[in-house]
């Protein structure tokens, strides 16, 4: 017979979001809070399966009585809280945080969801076009034959620092290096991946918010012209390797596996994969030279 | 954990025997890092993939994170770099007294900052304020080898520069005093510096004799709860710029159930024109030492960390001096004063990056992570060092509270204003006649201190006053009448910040100050937000087309971008830091005639 085992004792508390009264789970955060009344709240640091670290502050709200906005994706509710997510203040802070970042970092790749959060705040980067103005612009760094890191796209989420350390894979081959506006996702002493720790499980990949990281096939597709998006099928199915049993998402063009993805809500992946469901399928399509 | 090693990379003997030096002083633990990376630089002069790929073995970090950690200090080298690097501050105080013509002189004769002189054993570079502020110009030496030396050159002229460089270290000048007001004739009632002047800064025999160590006794006596009462009483609040109740803080640690707790001195006194704590420390280290045991026996902490920023060698050595003979004495240690009661401390020292005096980003330092703040809540006392319950308080915080012990802190509260209890530290630079460190009682008014400091050089006119650091705000002269008190300032809409009162005359291109300020945000940002990170950068850019007419954007346009830029950076920012980046800058365009037509500039 089991053992009766009390329930956890879950509390609610009451918030006000944009003059709703709503109650939520006190372990909430106030982007949950936000979500569970439907106000769509901009993020790009944030993923349900990686510890906030709350640094883009494009989620920022305005809290009553605080002196400073705060990360709706990290910051918990609490009781009497009285939230605004559309003040003028947060309006200008997501606004800016979009224009400081569409002025330095190329965003050409970023996610519709991105794109749509820009023109939502009507941010418009070119107003810093003025010289001089610094970017991230740099070589793309090719010194694999399986993903490719352009950091002229990365806009310092660390979101793939969390997915090679202890929030997926355990790895640590990369870490943020530098500081300030030189800050840059490196690793040790920027020696060559092949060089590094690095156990090519692509989880970066898979985290990457903005096209900084890509699969060598995808890039190679996009410097022939050969990438297109909408003649793309994907397929669902599981890995063939061992017997964990990931879902994988075979992305197909021209009949050929052009990139390989699982979904982030799947219950044994968790959007993440290792080296051979995410890299290993040349043989699928090992045909004649024709 | 696996570790990934550089391949193909050894550390020598030297290096090695060095790290070893360092993880031998304690079990093996991430916060040595720190440590370990400055024994290897001091060694060898830089951090090499060798020495790098043995700390990661003997502290098991991957190289990935430490690489990531000695990237972020400005004083460590990831390239070999020559023994012997001056360090020549040409920040805004030294700027006021040709700090930069001279880096200008240094760059046209002797080279580029950062290349090595013929030989390759010395090389310069430029520095952000070195905190010997009342001497500029000034620079720092850091000396690496078998026998590393740092040592001040303070004040400095270009051919001291050259002549360091040129041949081995020179015995160092004794410096001028730092604070006036122990010249003779000594003014009375100084409370602060007390002893400053008086005392032998490296004997506890002479500390004792100037009645050291009565106020531990005193506090032992009379135990934690009565010493936090009398914190309480005293209506102390943290000289550090925030000006929190000490007593609340201490009293939240104490209460907490949550052990262990920690007690961190922030000596990371790194705001452009504060020097304060430096002289507090070098010239009186014992009374640091007694306050932080007082707090750590108040708070129930058997450990307090004293972080100190890496330009203060003769501070560093002093303290360092101090608690090896307070331990010898039976001061610090198992049974403190004979009474059953343990606390030692552990002394840190900074690599260059002011960012570290946040707080969150101390701890974070000293833990051998990089110094990138922490989001708050939750606040230090509830989670901080190691995520344990810490009381952080600032020197000059805790150096009060010796006084505060000895005579009961009603009598203290007596001192000063209402909001504002106590005396105050000011740090007079710029072109004041008499630069330097001078106690008031709060409630001082800014003109009182300035003439108290003898006026303006040469008796020229004020055109402004830069309060409270880089991260304070520009008064007027027709400002002069403000009190100086924490309610005072803010009443002004301006700040006390770290006590910081710089003097701008005339002749000063104060354009040039605003710039070197927005550089100073942008190079010590640590990158982690996006407003502080990229803001910084563009709020200098635009300054830096202002100042220059290069502005196809117009003067209207160009002043919306930095005002939007400074409040995205004031309300979304993590941490301070970027929270005041904006600021003197804000404050300057508001209130002085600079890049307006017919402006100065």
């Amino acid at each position: 017979m089991t053992p009766a085992v009390p329930l956890p004792l879950v509390r609610e508390v009451e918030v006000t979001i944009d003059g709703r009264l709503t109650r939520v789970l006190e372990s909430a955060t106030i982007l949950e809070a936000c979500k569970s009344i439907g106000i769509e709240t901009p993020t790009l640091c944030y993923l349900e399966t990686l510890t906030p670290v709350n640094v883009c502050r494009v989620c920022v709200v305005e809290v009553e009585g605080a002196r400073v906005l705060a990360p709706a994706c990290s910051r918990q509710v609490e009781p009497g809280m009285v939230v605004h997510t559309d003040s003028e203040r947060v309006r200008l802070s997501r606004r800016l945080v979009f224009e400081l970042l569409g002025s330095s970092v190329d965003l050409s790749l970023a996610t519709p969801e991105f794109k749509q959060d820009m023109a939502r705040y009507d941010a418009r980067p070119e107003r810093f076009n003025a010289d001089p103005r610094a970017t991230v612009a740099q070589p793309v760094k090719v010194d694999n034959n399986l993903y490719v890191r352009d950091y002229s796209k990365c806009v310092l989420c660390y979101k793939c620092v969390e997915a090679c350390g202890t929030d997926a894979q355990n790895t640590f081959a990369i870490a943020v290096a530098g500081r300030g506006f030189g800050a840059g996702i490196a690793t040790e002493f920027d020696t060559p991946l092949p060089d590094s720790a690095c156990v090519y499980c692509g989880n970066c990949i898979g985290v990457c918010p903005t096209g900084a990281l890509m699969f060598k096939s995808e890039h190679d597709m996009r410097q022939a012209g050969t990438w297109d998006e909408s003649k793309q099928t994907v397929t669902d199915t599981i890995c063939p390797y061992c017997g964990v049993g990931c879902t994988l998402q075979l992305h197909v063009q021209d009949n050929s596996i052009v990139r390989v993805t699982s979904p982030i809500d799947h219950d044994v992946t968790s959007g993440h994969l290792c080296i051979k469901g995410r890299f290993g399928w040349q043989f699928v399509q090992n045909r004649p030279p024709s | 954990m696996d570790l990934h090693l550089i391949p193909g990379a050894v550390a020598s003997d030297a290096e090695r025997d060095a790290i070893d030096g360092v993880l031998a002083s304690g079990p093996k633990a991430r916060h040595l890092l720190l440590p370990a990376l400055h024994a290897a630089q001091r060694r060898v002069g830089y951090i090499s993939e060798g020495a790098l790929n043995h700390i990661c073995v003997g502290l098991e970090v991957p190289p990935a994170e430490t690489y990531g950690v000695a990237s972020f200090y400005a004083m460590f080298a990831l390239a070999p770099r020559a023994p012997r690097v001056v360090h020549v501050c040409d920040d805004i105080a030294c700027r006021t007294r040709g700090a930069a013509a001279m880096c200008d002189a240094l760059e046209a004769q002797v080279g580029k900052p950062g290349d090595s002189v013929p030989g390759g054993m010395a090389t310069w570079v430029r520095s952000p304020c070195l905190g010997l502020c009342e001497h500029a110009p000034v620079a720092m030496v850091q000396e690496a080898g078998l026998r590393p030396a740092d040592y001040d050159l303070a004040p400095v002229t270009f051919d001291q520069i050259r002549s360091v460089m040129a041949t081995a270290p020179q015995p160092q000048p004794v410096r001028a005093p730092s604070a006036p007001q122990t010249l003779s004739p000594r003014a009375a009632e100084l409370r602060l510096l007390r002893r400053i002047g008086l005392v032998d800064p490296q004997s506890l025999d002479d500390y004792r004799a100037h009645g050291g160590y009565s106020a531990l006794r005193r506090a032992l006596a009379l135990g934690p709860e009565r010493v936090l009462r009398e914190v309480n009483d005293s209506k102390l609040v943290g000289r550090g710029g925030a000006a929190f109740p000490t007593g609340r803080k201490w009293e939240a640690v104490a209460r907490s159930p949550v052990r262990p707790h920690y007690l961190v001195c922030n000596a990371d006194e790194s705001e452009p024109g504060t020097f304060k704590d430096r002289v507090l420390m070098e010239e009186d280290p014992f009374a640091l030492i007694e306050a932080m045991t007082i707090a750590g026996v108040a708070t129930g902490c058997e450990v307090g960390f004293l972080y100190i920023r890496g330009e203060y060698p003769l501070a560093t050595s002093r303290l360092t001096g101090a608690i090896a003979q307070a331990r010898t004495r039976g001061l610090l240690g198992d049974n403190v004063m004979g009474e059953g009661v343990r606390f030692d401390i552990q002394l840190r020292r900074g690599a260059g990056a002011y960012i570290c005096g946040e707080e969150t980003s101390l701890f974070n330092s000293i833990e051998g992570f990089r110094g990138e703040p922490r989001n708050k809540p939750p606040f230090p006392v509830q989670s901080g060092l190691f995520h344990k319950p810490t009381v952080v308080n600032n020197v000059e915080t805790l150096v009060n509270v010796l006084d505060i012990i000895a005579s009961g802190g009603p009598e203290f509260a007596t001192v000063g204003t209402g909001g504002s209890s106590g005396t105050k530290l000011f740090c007079v630079s710029g072109c004041s006649s008499r630069p330097g460190l001078y106690e008031a009682p709060f409630g001082i008014t800014l003109r009182e201190l300035i003439d108290l400091a003898g006026g303006v050089r040469d008796g020229r006119p004020l055109r402004a006053v830069l309060l409270g650091g880089a991260a304070g705000m520009f008064v007027t002269p027709e400002e002069l009448d403000m009190p100086l008190t924490f309610e005072g300032t803010r009443a002004a809409g301006a700040t006390l910040g770290s006590g910081v009162i710089m003097l701008f005359d005339d002749t000063i291109d104060l354009g040039d100050i605003l710039l070197r300020i927005a550089s100073f945000f942008r190079d010590e940002s640590c990158g982690q937000c996006v407003p502080c990170r990229i803001g910084t950068v563009r709020q200098e850019e635009a300054l830096h087309r202002l100042r220059t007419s290069r502005s196809t954007n117009g003067i209207e346009t160009e002043l919306a971008l930095i005002n939007d830029v400074a409040q995205v950076m004031r309300d979304a920012s993590i941490c301070g830091l970027g929270q005041t980046a904006a600021s003197a800058v804000q404050s300057a365009l508001r209130k002085l005639p600079i890049f307006v037509p017919g402006g100065a500039s």
